[in-house]
């Protein structure tokens, strides 16, 4: 039987995917048991996905989104079987008795409905568009809503540690509606390749990425709809200055905080 | 006011990928067409690195939208950032099928800690710059070890018979490195 620090040697192994069906298993076992090494194995993960967004290469053709848009098109929600192809009606051995003339008229008949189903069917797809949109312009503005007035939504100020006084954010945090929105002004634009992110400091553990902004040049920002962790309790929101890609954890001087409680 | 999500390109942030794959849920098509434009690019590079065939990359592609539409209650937010969530089902479904077998990982395990957002593309240049340098700091053998494991998809056996260095060596340099990236995108 091997012991937590074999598995644990073998971890970077299996997120690569490298290791023997039956070590894998094995590990697995281990893994069920051990908190440690799943968490270890997700951040794994994370390192591995740095390699992986590191690729660079060309965009893929436009012919894949077509085919994946037709193969979405004929899924219902909920199916995942494709869809059952058209079925193709047989005609009869009549129409070839049928004169041509007429069959000509008939032709040039499906042909002005053909024309007309495709307008119908252009106008149809620029409606269903323009109600997703609407649709989503809605439920965001009912996200919001619900956040501030939420009754456990929190309203947070922040402010400098040190002086002058002159930055200010205020933070709006429901966590049961998971759903954080910041404010910020007077805040000095960010240096090139730099960002400020927010950070909620939690009743217990690590403070938090909260999410990432930019002020204008007049030094005001606004996030809306950050989506934290469920139930996570707020002790604090502080912000600091960081590389503009985000980090897991606060690497400079908080510039602002404010109490949650 | 400026805020993020209002540069020229669309400003994407986890709670934007979320309200999509939320609408994905809910069957809406645009919604997917909105996240395939933002994230095909990533995952269509991913396969075509390792697979090195254009045609077999745009099926894992294919493969991997339809996934996230039959089945968009696989992601959540707990599962780390929906890039680095792509990212990593991409790389694990091309080494499957580099090595012609059946899916070893189901997608619903697949947890990420904490995990990259591509907000725009600025930002993905960003990672692949800094991975740029720091595998660049790698020694040639542990940065060629770090590139047959993750992109070639050879095992540490194959790596190992393949340099002539010992399995254990192997092992070292793979961990090693991963321990290096770590680090380096923590400070």
């Amino acid at each position: 039987m091997k012991t937590h620090e074999q598995f644990a040697e073998d971890l970077p192994l299996y997120a690569l995917e490298e290791l023997t069906d039956a070590d894998r298993r094995e590990l697995e076992q281990h893994l069920e048991t051990c908190a440690a090494c799943r968490r270890e194995v997700q951040f794994l993960r994370n390192d591995l996905s740095l390699l992986a967004l590191s690729s660079a290469g060309p965009r893929p053709p436009a012919r894949s989104k077509d085919r994946l848009m037709r193969a979405i098109a004929a899924e219902p929600r909920g199916s995942s079987a494709p869809a059952a192809p058209a079925t193709v009606r047989r005609r009869g051995l009549s129409w070839a008795l049928v004169p041509a003339l007429i069959a000509l008229g008939l032709l040039v008949w499906a042909g002005t409905l053909y024309r007309q189903n495709e307008g119908l069917r252009n106008n149809l797809a620029s409606l269903a568009a323009l109600y997703n949109n609407t649709t989503a312009q809605l439920t965001q503005a009912q996200e919001r809503l619900r956040l501030l007035s939420a009754p456990d939504a929190i309203q947070v100020s922040l402010n400098p540690q040190a002086e002058p006084r002159k930055p200010h954010a205020t933070a709006i945090y429901s966590p049961s509606q998971k759903r954080l929105m910041l404010m910020v002004s007077n805040l000095a634009p960010a240096p090139l390749g730099k960002a400020y992110e927010l950070w909620l400091i939690p009743m217990e553990g690590a403070p938090m990425p909260a999410g990432m902004f930019r002020p204008d040049q007049n030094g005001n920002a606004v996030m809306m709809d950050h989506v934290m962790p469920e139930g996570v309790v707020a002790k604090a929101f502080a912000v600091t200055l960081e590389d503009a890609a985000g980090s897991d954890k606060p690497t400079s001087p908080i510039l602002i905080v404010g109490s949650g409680l | 006011m400026e805020p993020m999500d209002t540069s020229s390109r669309t400003r994407v942030d986890a709670g934007d990928d979320m309200r999509l794959v939320a609408r994905v849920r809910a069957g809406d098509q645009q919604a997917l067409s909105v996240l395939y434009d933002r994230y095909s690019g990533v995952v269509y590079a991913v396969s075509l690195r390792i697979l090195q065939d254009t045609g077999a990359a745009e099926d894992i592609l294919q493969d991997i939208f339809l996934q996230l539409w039959r089945r968009p209650d696989a992601f959540d937010s707990s599962r780390g950032s929906l890039a680095a969530w792509l990212a990593v089902i991409a790389r694990h479904r091309s080494i499957d099928r580099l090595r012609q077998r059946r899916p070893e990982s189901d997608i619903e395990e697949c947890v990420i800690a904490s995990g990259t957002d591509l907000r725009d593309e600025t930002e993905r240049s960003l990672v692949i710059e800094k991975v740029r340098v720091v595998m660049n700091e790698m020694s040639p053998d542990q940065r060629t070890a770090m590139e047959m494991a993750f992109f070639q998809g050879l095992t540490h056996t194959e790596i190992a018979e393949k340099t002539g260095e010992p399995l254990g060596t192997i092992k070292t340099r793979i961990r090693s490195g991963l321990q290096m990236l770590r680090t380096r995108f923590a400070t």
